[in-house]
């Protein structure tokens, strides 16, 4: 094996985990926290499936791929041999799915449909499409126990927001609650046992930021209470400090030697130090390192905010090039050195 | 420190945003506009809605107008900034808002909102039965998808109330942060869908006492439809629904026509909706998205707002001649502080060319869509006086273009 090879998936933090899913903020960019991912999780020569919810073609824009239609299609190979496969689930073909897997009932789907049952089930009550996203995911996770003939290695679930993933996951509950026997209730008690095991790991991405960073903490007590595993943080976008310790610490407080600077930017030629231009250049130079100062001391404040949460915290940096094929390799990459797979 | 100084304080804070080529969005004619009565703010989450929501709020305030701003979801901290300490569902008035206007703020509680809507619309033997029925209990408070129905519920009644007594001229409200934001577009048409359908006979039949008589009346296809519910579902189950379907059938009537009400309120020249965004690619296609969504129901559309911009102070000096200086300040050895700052300079001058190929990308495809824009702020909004700045920068003129 090659010195600079990742370690091996085996010896990564959530090495039990088949399903891993992954919430954040609106945009933290959780869809491409989940591409990468599944990368990472698929070297070794591991099959892999990122599975996205929201019908926003996210993955098919990060993989530069067609639209995803509603079956698995494979995105991307990975290191080592690896493969990644991507599913964007449609509600409406997962509940027909969902009465042939379970009910052998496909041929009443166009029934169902032409009662409006099927619209009702997907749109008037939205519930039921997290009820049947879930079973979606959790169907690909079990693949493997059932010695099926295409099994996925992890599941990656590109899941909705934060704000809403507690609900999301918890809606099983909610479903056996309604239902206290019956083949509704088995369903939805087999899929609360998997998602509460150590089989699932919710990771959550967050930006340095205070409101993100909130969202985080409140995202993490809520798992907690609803007795789901809370995986790791995945702190995305960030940005190294562009100015040494000593520097941010005078511009903080606009402290930083204005003669010296202005003397600085005359000797590059930008304008002498008592010229129009030479001041202007100074000014607005120290203005922007103040800003950058006050962004770096706050980005210090939120970082130790998430360190006291008590979980694995990984970080990716922001790509200034935008997101292409290349980055999400990259960032994939640095997951694996960080341990997240 | 006196008004005015704090005001060209903020104008300073702006620095140079970016170049949009888009009709500027002025939003002090929106707010100043006495037609206008209800701004709604749409966008992908994360991207500063409810602070624009809130601050376009107060500004309107502080312009002397009588406003109530509908939160959906509020940052802790914004919430304290309004004063808003309790989920209550009642519009609490906001205290600290200077001049002749008020202010009023409240966030969704959406269980009570249902909740409300129940017992206003049925006898109190039937709410209570609604009430306690477990299916409803999961659907108010639980099921995704609810929030948008009650977020334009609780405005169709801020709107009801404000016109019996006059208590508000102008309603802000925020919408929830997920593309499904826009669904209650398309509420009057699916609740017509169900309601017209047989499934609502299917569902409430049991409850009627009537049996498989009625299946048969129904058509062929009924009997199998049944059958598969109540495999499916199993009998208990199918009953309890049955008993909830009928339980709201006359309310769910109720609602589609407030939905229709609603529908119209939206589409009269006096809403204003303003989409929210950042400078990110995926926040840009949102609002694409809700751009055309809303051209293709004819809503009134008053603009984008884009928040979040890099501002930089000297958009004269390019990121390559900032490097090129840099560079040379470096080999020379000397002045190193100075070319760390030009570093810095040429950085942020990068972040700003590809938020500009981003908006365009925007702009390019909506050149008539009018554009605000706010610098990116360090800290959130804790407090009125952050709300009032947010509320200047969202306003102001951006700097004149550069002579160069």
């Amino acid at each position: 094996m090659p010195v600079d090879s990742p370690s091996p998936v085996a010896g990564a933090d959530w090495s039990d985990a088949l399903l891993h899913v992954v919430s954040g903020k609106g945009g933290t960019g959780k869809t491409t926290v989940a591409a990468a991912l599944a990368l990472a999780l698929a070297s070794e020569g591991r099959r892999v499936m990122v599975m996205e919810v929201e019908g926003r073609q996210g993955l098919a824009q990060l993989f530069d791929t067609p639209p995803l239609p509603y079956d698995e299609r494979k995105l991307s190979v990975a290191p080592g041999g690896g493969e990644v496969w991507g599913l964007a689930v449609d509600p409406e073909e997962a509940l027909l799915e969902y009465l042939e897997m379970f009910y052998n009932l496909r041929r009443a789907g166009s029934v169902l449909r032409r009662m409006g049952a099927v619209d009702f089930a997907t749109t008037i009550a939205p519930g039921l499409r997290d009820v049947l996203l879930t079973g979606k995911a959790i169907e690909l996770v079990r693949r493997k126990d059932k010695g099926s003939a295409n099994p996925y290695d992890a599941v990656v679930l590109d899941a909705p927001p934060t704000g809403r993933i507690t609900r999301f996951l918890n809606v099983n509950t909610e479903i056996a609650g309604l239902a206290k026997v019956g083949p509704i209730r088995s369903q939805a008690d087999s899929v609360m046992a998997v998602l509460r095991s150590e089989r699932t790991a919710v990771h959550l991405t967050t930006l340095l930021e205070e409101m993100p960073v909130q969202e985080t903490a409140d995202g993490v007590a809520e798992l907690r209470d609803a007795a789901l595993p809370v995986g790791g943080i995945v702190v995305n976008m960030t940005r190294p400090p562009m100015l040494d310790a000593q520097s941010l610490a005078l511009a903080a407080t606009s402290g930083l030697p204005r003669t010296r600077i202005a003397d600085g930017v005359a000797a590059a030629g930008l304008g002498g130090a008592r010229s129009k231009a030479g001041k202007a250049i100074t000014d607005a130079l120290l203005a922007e390192a103040s800003d950058h100062a006050a962004r770096v001391a706050l980005e210090s404040t939120e970082r130790k905010q998430i360190a006291q949460l008590g979980t694995p915290v990984y970080e990716l940096p922001f790509l200034a090039g935008g997101m292409d094929v290349a980055s999400l390799f990259e960032l994939s990459r640095l997951l694996r050195e960080q341990g997240m797979a | 420190m006196t008004t005015m100084a704090e005001k060209t304080d903020s104008v300073d804070a702006a620095g140079t945003l970016l170049d949009l080529k888009a009709p500027l969005l002025d939003l002090d004619d929106v707010i100043d506009d006495l037609n206008t009565r209800i701004i709604v703010c749409c966008g992908a989450g994360g991207v500063g809605k409810t602070t624009t929501a809130a601050a376009l709020a107060l500004r309107a305030a502080e312009h002397g107008r009588n406003v109530c701003v509908l939160t959906i979801d509020p940052a802790r901290r914004l919430a304290q900034a309004m004063g808003l300490t309790e989920l209550d569902n009642t519009p609490r008035p906001v205290v600290g808002v200077e001049g002749d206007g008020s202010l009023h703020a409240m966030m969704l509680d959406m269980k009570r909102t249902f909740d409300e809507v129940v017992e206003s619309h049925s006898d109190p033997e039937r709410a209570q039965a609604i009430l306690d029925n477990p299916f409803y209990q999961a659907l108010s408070s639980s099921f995704a998808g609810t929030q948008e129905y009650m977020a334009m519920e609780k405005l169709g009644q801020l709107r009801a109330e404000a016109d019996t007594d006059g208590t508000w001229d102008l309603i802000v409200v925020d919408t929830p942060p997920s593309r499904s934001a826009l669904d209650f577009l398309d509420a009057p048409e699916r609740l017509g869908t169900f309601l017209d359908g047989r499934f609502i006979r299917v569902l409430t039949a049991p409850a009627r006492g009537a049996g498989r008589g009625i299946g048969r009346l129904l058509g062929a296809g009924f009997g199998l439809f049944a059958g598969v519910l109540t495999k499916i579902l199993g009998a208990q189950l199918l009953a309890d629904l049955g008993a909830f379907v009928a339980a709201v059938d006359t309310m769910f009537g109720g609602f589609r026509e407030r939905a229709e009400q609603t529908y119209a309120l939206l589409a009269d020249p006096g809403t204003a909706f303003v989409v929210v965004a950042s400078p990110e690619r995926d926040a840009l296609r949102e609002a694409s998205y809700f751009v055309e969504r809303l051209e293709d129901d004819k809503m009134p559309l008053a603009g984008l707002v884009l928040n979040r911009v890099m501002s930089v102070r000297a958009p004269e000096l390019s990121a390559e001649e900032a490097m090129v200086a840099a560079d040379h300040l470096t080999e020379s050895g000397e002045h190193l502080d100075a070319a760390a700052l030009l570093t810095l300079h040429a950085d942020r001058m990068r972040t700003r060319t590809s938020q500009q190929r981003l908006a365009m990308r925007f702009t390019a495809a909506h050149p008539l869509v009018p554009a605000a824009q706010v610098p990116a702020l360090a800290e959130d909004v804790h407090d009125l006086e952050g709300l009032r700045t947010v509320a200047t920068l969202l306003t102001q003129p951006p700097s004149p273009p550069l002579s160069s």
